[in-house]
């Protein structure tokens, strides 16, 4: 279904081999008298997505796998180790000029925590115009002004809120001016890193209608980054499932709900409380994700996995397909998958 | 339509007044009597040294304007040969102490302000760049930090202001002793800046209105100058404070030492030095008041600085 798709709509974000390792090694002397070698951390390990036109792709995993790593490769706040992230066709990394100011307007961010993302100096309208006069969007201090009314109107905040400051308003309000700033860069593709995990759960679902309704009206892509499958459910079009790094499974919403291919993600739904009480036994996510610095042998949820044998202690398994499902785990490989766990 | 998640009161238009009187910090301040006497006190010497030409009933550094007649005339006893009246007495040459101080006042308090301003303008750019590059640039500038403040300020500041005297030809040495003097207090106070700015730096930069101006692809500059600055003032502005206090003292003790400012512009700590020839031979009062002037003032915005700091600390309130 997938394949099919994305031969008719050509991908917007293209991501290949994608891999970031941090150097988290002592400093040089330290390693030098105690005589250690030199350590690093694999945040990001040959992840591989792609996004298309109008779409919202998520990207869900527990802490420590990768998520907000991958969100700001994408934006360029940090740099891969290896891999390509082709954004129409172009990359931030090999463009200069105005191409790259172009490119860099059209991939914006909604950060995490609205009380850290808002400059508390700054007054709303400067905050919501600063992508205006970085990017040179505007021809007068009119427009920039008529822009900022106007944006604000669109996040549901008055156009006098402008002249207030970022403590003057709850969360919910200070992520609709962020997402307000994100849209004054007149974006294509919004990475959103947890948008709405710092929120009340009132709220949350109040910024998740406004985030979809921006979206029909002004053809955005997401790359909605969380850790709340409930908030995924309602928003993505396609997930992908992250564990230390990789991506184990990537399946269209309905076919990740219905059908979860990997054993990891089948743990991860099995915890999510049954709100319609058919009678499922809610399970608990056993055993912690491990150290990304010495991570396991062969495949990486090994020592976690119910289906776990000698292969996959000893051998990293490739993506294959297997019902619109991308699925790295040879036990779905070798057809060793036969219980359904769930129900 | 109306719109249930905006705010309905109206923009904070109030006056600039109404903000100050408003404020926590006007209310902890009218509740604490010492820290208003401080204030009134600072403010006391500083309009009286700014306005000294006009107060002052002498010019004390006018040789015409002296008569060595009136020399050693104590506080308010009339002169045994001419009669005249001073206040605070005169020194040996018929100087009037009191003209003397607020003159001498002018000059601490200048050099004061003048290498306060100084230190923290270093201090806040080299604190904001070691903070924000990091790595060796960091390194460099907080390793020779580090060392500096492994001295004594007034050592460094000797050490300075020796270095600097030996560079300038003779006859300038007089028109320069206060720019050298201001050189060499700023420079042995930079680090404090530094070192606070770069720890509020390295807070600052991590956060995200500091990621979302990059990915805008705002300059480093324009993040440091227009995001960071303003937000790492608060602790700077307390330190600034102190500072006044110590450099006014710095000054002083240099002066003291006979290593400031030359004789014929006189700061507080030249009149201390004068006057402390004298103490034994029971002229007290030339070097008395300026002493009790010079403890004032240092006291007062010392307190005023300490204030500010537990202020504006929200741990404390």
């Amino acid at each position: 279904m997938s394949s099919s798709n994305s031969i008719h709509n050509k991908p917007l974000l293209d991501v290949k081999n994608l891999s970031c390792h941090f150097d988290v090694s002592k400093p040089w002397l330290n390693r030098v008298i105690e005589g250690e070698p030199q350590r690093f951390l694999t945040a990001v390990d040959q992840v591989s997505f792609s996004i298309n036109q109008g779409e919202t792709f998520a990207l869900v995993g527990e802490s420590g796998s990768g998520k907000s790593t991958i969100a700001k490769l994408i934006v360029d706040l940090i740099h891969p180790s290896s891999g390509e992230i082709l954004f129409d066709g172009q990359s931030l990394k090999n463009t200069r000029g105005d191409t790259f100011k172009t490119l860099r307007r059209r991939i914006q961010m909604i950060f995490q925590d609205p009380f850290a993302s808002l400059n508390p100096r700054w007054r709303v309208g400067d905050i919501i115009a600063e992508p205006i006069h970085a990017f040179g969007l505007a021809k007068s201090q009119h427009d920039v002004r008529r822009t900022v009314e106007e944006l604000l109107d669109k996040v549901g905040l008055a156009g006098r809120d402008r002249h207030k400051y970022p403590h003057e308003f709850s969360g919910g309000q200070r992520q609709r001016i962020a997402i307000a700033r994100a849209l004054s860069a007149q974006p294509d593709f919004l990475v959103c890193d947890e948008p709405t995990s710092a929120l009340d759960v009132s709220v949350q679902a109040q910024i998740l209608n406004l985030m979809r309704d921006l979206q029909d009206e002004f053809g955005l892509t997401y790359l909605f980054i969380s850790h709340d499958l409930s908030v995924v459910k309602h928003m993505a079009d396609r997930i992908g499932v992250l564990y230390l790094g990789s991506m184990v499974e990537n399946s269209p919403s309905d076919q990740l709900f219905d059908q979860p291919a990997h054993p990891y993600t089948r743990m991860l739904l099995d915890a999510i409380p049954d709100h319609e009480m058919s009678g499922r036994r809610r399970k608990q996510v056993t055993g912690e994700i491990p150290s990304p610095i010495d991570p396991p042998s062969g495949c990486t949820f090994h020592p976690r996995c119910e289906f776990a044998n000698d292969t996959c202690k000893e051998q990293r398994p490739s993506i294959h397909e297997t019902k619109g499902s991308l699925v790295s785990c040879w036990a779905s490989e070798e057809g060793r998958l036969a219980h359904q766990p769930k129900g | 339509m109306t719109n249930p998640t905006s705010l309905s009161t109206p923009p904070a238009d109030a006056s600039i007044w109404r903000r100050i009187l408003d404020s926590d910090l006007f209310y902890d301040f009218s509740r604490r009597p010492i820290i208003i006497l401080s204030a009134l006190l600072t403010l006391v010497i500083i309009l009286a040294a700014a306005f000294a030409p006009w107060i002052a009933p002498h010019t004390p550094f006018d040789p015409s304007s002296l008569n060595l007649m009136d020399g050693f005339t104590p506080p308010m006893e009339p002169n045994a040969f001419t009669g005249n009246v001073y206040w605070m007495g005169t020194d040996s040459q018929g100087r009037d102490i009191f003209s003397a101080i607020l003159y001498g006042a002018r000059i601490s308090l200048l050099v004061g302000f003048a290498a306060v301003a100084f230190a923290a303008i270093l201090g806040i750019t080299l604190g904001l760049i070691a903070g924000y590059k990091g790595g060796l640039v960091d390194t460099i500038i907080m390793r020779i930090a580090d060392v500096q403040l492994s001295f004594p300020a007034i050592l460094v500041a000797l050490l300075i202001f020796g270095i600097t005297k030996s560079l300038i030809p003779n006859e300038m040495q007089e028109q320069a002793a206060i720019y050298v003097l201001i050189l060499s207090i700023g420079l042995s106070d930079w680090v404090q800046y530094a070192r606070t700015v770069r720890s509020s730096t390295l807070a600052e930069k991590n956060k995200e209105y500091v990621q979302a101006a990059r990915l805008f692809g705002v300059s480093s500059f324009r993040i440091l100058a227009r995001h960071i600055l303003p937000n790492v003032m608060g602790p700077v502005l307390v330190i600034g404070t102190i500072g006044l206090a110590l450099a006014i003292i710095l000054e002083s003790t240099l002066s003291f030492l006979g290593v400031g400012v030359p004789a014929t512009q006189p700061s507080l700590g030249t009149l201390i030095r004068v006057g402390n020839e004298f103490l034994f031979s029971g002229e007290w009062w030339i070097t008395l008041f300026p002493g009790i002037t010079l403890l004032i003032l240092a006291l007062s915005v010392n307190l005023l600085g300490d204030w500010l700091r537990d202020a504006l600390n929200p741990r404390l309130r």
